[in-house]
């Protein structure tokens, strides 16, 4: 069967696209998958690190593109796992280095050896991010519960659409349960019904995530010791087809649940 | 601070959170329409402009304000007629 070719984008920076596929990519290869991880994000060389993969580069994306060494030969295999490779990105080079034409030329080579290609855009909306959906089966934006953050996904979204990309599942990523429950934070479902978009994962914020990629060992590899790595376990396994429920962040408590009464009753 | 100051603190300034949200209900109508708050200023007084032209309306009660549902965005103008008696008498 030929792979599907997934692209995490999100508009804004920081708010955790890297994190997302390095993720995504391990936790699918746990459950069998054969899974490509491509950086797209050339200039600004990332997923290496995330993935503790910085050490085994010897040929990027661009060397490919330039013919300098065969796709095969570009492809880091992560040792960890079976059937988990990076495809790095050209650190000296810049974005005008991929056009879009190259990057579905990639994607359509890996199709046939593999189930999953995961595509890490670029911030922003440029070249960068349009040659990183030109190859997409399908576009997975992230964002976080803030003002900026969800004003870009937006405008990503709309972009994605315009471009027949879609339909776009959503990813909202550090949500902070106490917060939310405070009222001081957008919760999961007026993000939803700001972006009119279908959700596919939520993942709170984890002290646990800064760890991991200190250590260059994604979180999912220890799929039950925290929530965030359960919920990169669940996008995973919903991206696979399963029916997997939304995880609950947290009951309120009893301080939470008075809270919530006294103002139903004051509106 | 007490909790009951808190509570009651709470019933007279919306949480940042509903801030957030309110804000952003604007700014995407903004932005996916394409239209600024300077241009729909524009709309609105050349929509009073050529309304007043053939019916007597109210000017101070005209608003021009987006209507969403999900990715659609809607220019919703709602216009006060005069009734016909305030018509007369002018």
């Amino acid at each position: 069967m030929a792979a599907r070719v997934v692209t995490v984008t999100s508009g804004k920076g920081g708010v955790g696209k890297t994190t997302l596929v390095g993720n995504l990519g391990v936790a699918l290869a746990m459950r069998g998958q054969r899974v490509v991880v491509i950086d797209a994000d050339v200039g600004l060389r990332n997923l290496d690190v995330m993935l503790g993969l910085e050490n085994r580069i010897v040929y990027d994306l661009v060397d490919v593109i330039e013919g300098r060494c065969r796709l095969r030969q570009a492809l880091v295999h992560d040792k960890r796992l079976s059937e988990l490779f990076l495809l790095p990105a050209a650190q000296t080079r810049d974005k005008s280095a991929v056009q879009p034409e190259d990057m579905v030329r990639i994607c359509d080579e890996l199709r046939d050896q593999h189930d999953f290609i995961l595509v890490d855009s670029a911030a922003g909306i440029e070249q960068g991010f349009r040659y990183a959906i030109a190859p997409a089966d399908e576009v997975l934006v992230i964002t976080t519960p803030e003002v900026a953050a969800v004003r870009d996904a937006d405008r990503v979204v709309g972009l994605i659409e315009a471009d027949e990309k879609g339909p776009v599942r959503l990813v909202i990523n550090r949500i902070k349960p106490d917060m939310v429950r405070r009222g001081e934070m957008l919760d999961i479902a007026d993000v939803l019904e700001l972006l009119a978009v279908d959700l596919i994962g939520i993942v709170p914020e984890d002290t646990a995530i800064l760890v991991a990629a200190n250590q260059g060992r994604p979180l999912a590899f220890s799929a039950d010791s925290s929530l965030a790595g359960r919920a990169f376990h669940n996008i995973a396994r919903r991206l696979m087809g399963e029916d997997v429920p939304f995880l609950t962040l947290r009951e309120p408590g009893m301080w939470g649940r008075l809270f919530r009464l006294v103002r139903s009753e004051g509106n | 601070m007490g909790i009951f100051e808190r509570l009651l603190g709470r019933r007279e300034k919306a949480s940042s959170g509903e801030v957030a949200k309110k804000r952003l209900r604007l700014v995407l109508a903004h932005d996916r329409s394409n239209i600024s708050p300077a241009l729909l200023d524009t709309l609105k007084d050349e929509i009073i402009t050529v309304i007043s032209r053939h019916v007597a309306i109210d000017p101070e009660g005209v608003e021009v304000t987006f209507f969403q549902s999900a990715r659609e965005t809607r220019l919703v103008a709602d216009i006060p007629l005069l009734p016909r008696r305030t018509q007369r008498k002018k």
